[in-house]
């Protein structure tokens, strides 16, 4: 069949077409408002995830901004990856990048730790004994995972004898699917822990529980296998809605919570574990544990009298304000990501929440106008519950859920959509995020 | 999410297929669509012999495109757990089927273009 009345378009009006909606789509951008000029001094401790994506956000709304990162680490780790490495997902790679790689030009990077930080003089000395003038600090060192608290455990053992330990960063996180691989093909006790002090994404222990039982399933070794999931206090997660889908999911997966447990010691050649309960202690034999240690705010702050005086007095997170992160005894330093002594968000997605008030604060500052920004707590966990789906969980400091695509992805059930924004779409928005476009 | 650009779409879709087999994709796509613009355009008409051999090849499409989804995100089938998975997997597979449809149109007229009219 024919149709004569068919359009007549030349060839060159298509490629026209074509090339007027490339062009039309290419520059959609954002639009950012115009540059305060200011030759003010910025240091930032860490460049980090919250470091780097500051300062390229920094950089595009200063002019003439003296901006200044100190971080020793040479490499820059995608840590949400490191649970997927960990269940043999991804290779070690996945997560490495070089700190260089997202920083923008005309910012300064000294690779050196920061050994001292003087508030009163408002001075940063590194360990190579250079000392930097601020007008505006951030400290975004990230924290200290505190191994040796774990008493008869060192790195160096995770990988064999049934010890796996994600958290300590890529090599680990392999050395770990080594370890969790011999307990899935010979099955036995698995014991997964979490510490006792705030920690980076209390999600991940839950998924990393939730991927050695699914690939227990697929081995067909789930029957020869028990789990053990140790919570530090009375709950499954800090989010109560959450703790408990995750205690009914348990229940579906066989798998049996022990409350009040956190590690004391383990015994590495006898296999057996030691938990601090509240009654006491307890000892249980393993054939696979997953370790986590405490975690810390870095030496530097603690002692640079930057830490509360009253509260996680242990940990040392910096005393500042919930919804600006601004210093409360010194007006001109903020945190930022997980060193903040605030009651949630040391996750990615909440650096990426937490990263323009503290752009709209340190701007406001020079410019001198009113900051608007604020944090609510925003955390977010893509809870893995099984190689193809996890939840969607949001929250705030209030413990409500605060779904993005409400309506349409509920945050308590487990989705393959929420395992597709994980697996695929959750490094590219953290990469957009470093470079400070999302 | 705080907010979503047209950037960051590009790079999670550069992220999830690696950078080069993203665009080698788009560039693909962008010749198939030019390709059968320029045959509808040269023809002045849709050819329904050929349309035909297009949509028995939509099928083929449709599972090609679902395989190549799952394969790279490490998913399967009985994945999928509400009524949003439901949608995004069929949405897949329609645009495996379209895009399979408009490839085999596109080739068969390339190949085999309508014989010359005589002129009235």
């Amino acid at each position: 069949m024919n149709s004569p009345n068919s359009p007549k378009i030349g060839r060159r009006g298509f490629l026209g077409l074509a090339a007027g909606a490339t062009a039309l789509a290419a520059s959609s951008g954002e639009v950012r408002a115009a540059s305060v000029p200011t030759n003010a001094r910025i240091v930032i401790i860490g460049a980090g995830a919250g470091g780097t994506a500051l300062a390229n956000r920094l950089v595009d709304r200063l002019e003439g901004a003296q901006i200044t990162l100190i971080d020793p680490r040479k490499q820059h780790l995608y840590q949400p990856g490191l649970t997927l490495v960990a269940a043999g997902l991804k290779p070690a790679d996945y997560v490495v990048s070089e700190t260089t790689d997202w920083l923008p030009k005309g910012v300064s990077l000294i690779a050196e730790k920061a050994a001292a930080i003087d508030p009163v003089a408002k001075t940063v000395s590194t360990e190579g004994g250079q000392t930097l003038s601020y007008d505006f600090l951030v400290v975004a060192p990230g924290l200290i995972l505190d191994h040796d608290a774990i008493e008869g455990f060192s790195l160096d053992m995770v990988g064999e004898n049934g010890i796996g330990a994600l958290y300590a960063g890529p090599q680990y996180a392999a050395a770990t699917w080594k370890a969790a691989s011999k307990f899935i093909e010979e099955g036995g006790h698995g014991i997964f822990t979490r510490p006792g002090t705030e920690m980076k994404c209390a999600g991940a222990p839950l998924k990393h529980t939730f991927l050695i039982d699914d690939r227990l399933r697929r081995a067909g070794n789930r029957g020869k296998a028990e789990i053990t999931y140790g919570a530090h206090d009375g709950a499954l997660f800090g989010v109560p809605i959450v703790s408990e889908k995750v205690r009914m999911l348990f229940l579906d997966r066989d798998i049996a919570p022990v409350y009040q447990h956190t590690v004391k010691s383990i015994d590495a050649g006898a296999k057996r574990v030691t938990f601090n309960t509240a009654e006491g202690t307890e000892e249980m034999d393993y054939d696979y544990i997953h370790l986590i240690p405490p975690q810390r705010a870095p030496e530097v702050i603690r002692q640079s009298g930057l830490s509360w005086a009253d509260k996680w007095t242990d940990q040392g997170w910096v005393e500042c304000d919930m919804a600006t992160l601004q210093h409360l005894r010194y007006p001109e330093i903020w945190a930022l990501g997980d060193v903040a002594g605030v009651p949630k968000g040391k996750t990615a997605a909440s650096v990426k929440w937490q990263v323009p008030v503290v752009e709209d604060q340190i701007v406001s500052a020079i410019a001198g106008t009113e900051p608007t920004e604020t944090y609510g707590g925003y955390t977010s966990c893509p809870m893995i519950t099984r190689i193809g789906r996890a939840m969607l969980v949001e929250f705030d400091y209030n413990n409500n859920l605060l779904p993005s695509f409400e309506g349409i992805i509920p945050p308590l059930e487990e989705l393959w959509i929420s395992w597709l924004m994980k697996e695929v779409a959750l490094k590219a928005t953290y990469n957009a995020m470093l470079r400070g476009k999302a | 999410m705080k907010d979503l650009t047209f950037q960051t779409l590009i790079a999670v879709f550069e992220e999830i297929f690696g950078r080069g087999l993203f665009w080698t994709m788009v560039a693909a796509a962008v010749v198939v669509t030019l390709g059968y613009l320029y045959v509808l355009v040269r023809d002045r008409a849709v050819s329904w012999r050929k349309f035909l051999w297009a949509q028995l090849s939509m099928p083929v499409g449709a599972v090609l495109a679902v395989w190549f989804v799952m394969a790279m995100t490490h998913s399967a089938p009985s994945d999928i757990g509400g009524a949003v998975d439901l949608i995004v997997f069929l949405g897949v597979a329609v645009m495996g089927a379209i895009g399979m449809a408009i490839l085999v149109y596109t080739l068969e007229s390339l190949i085999k273009p309508p014989k010359a009219k005589p002129e009235s």
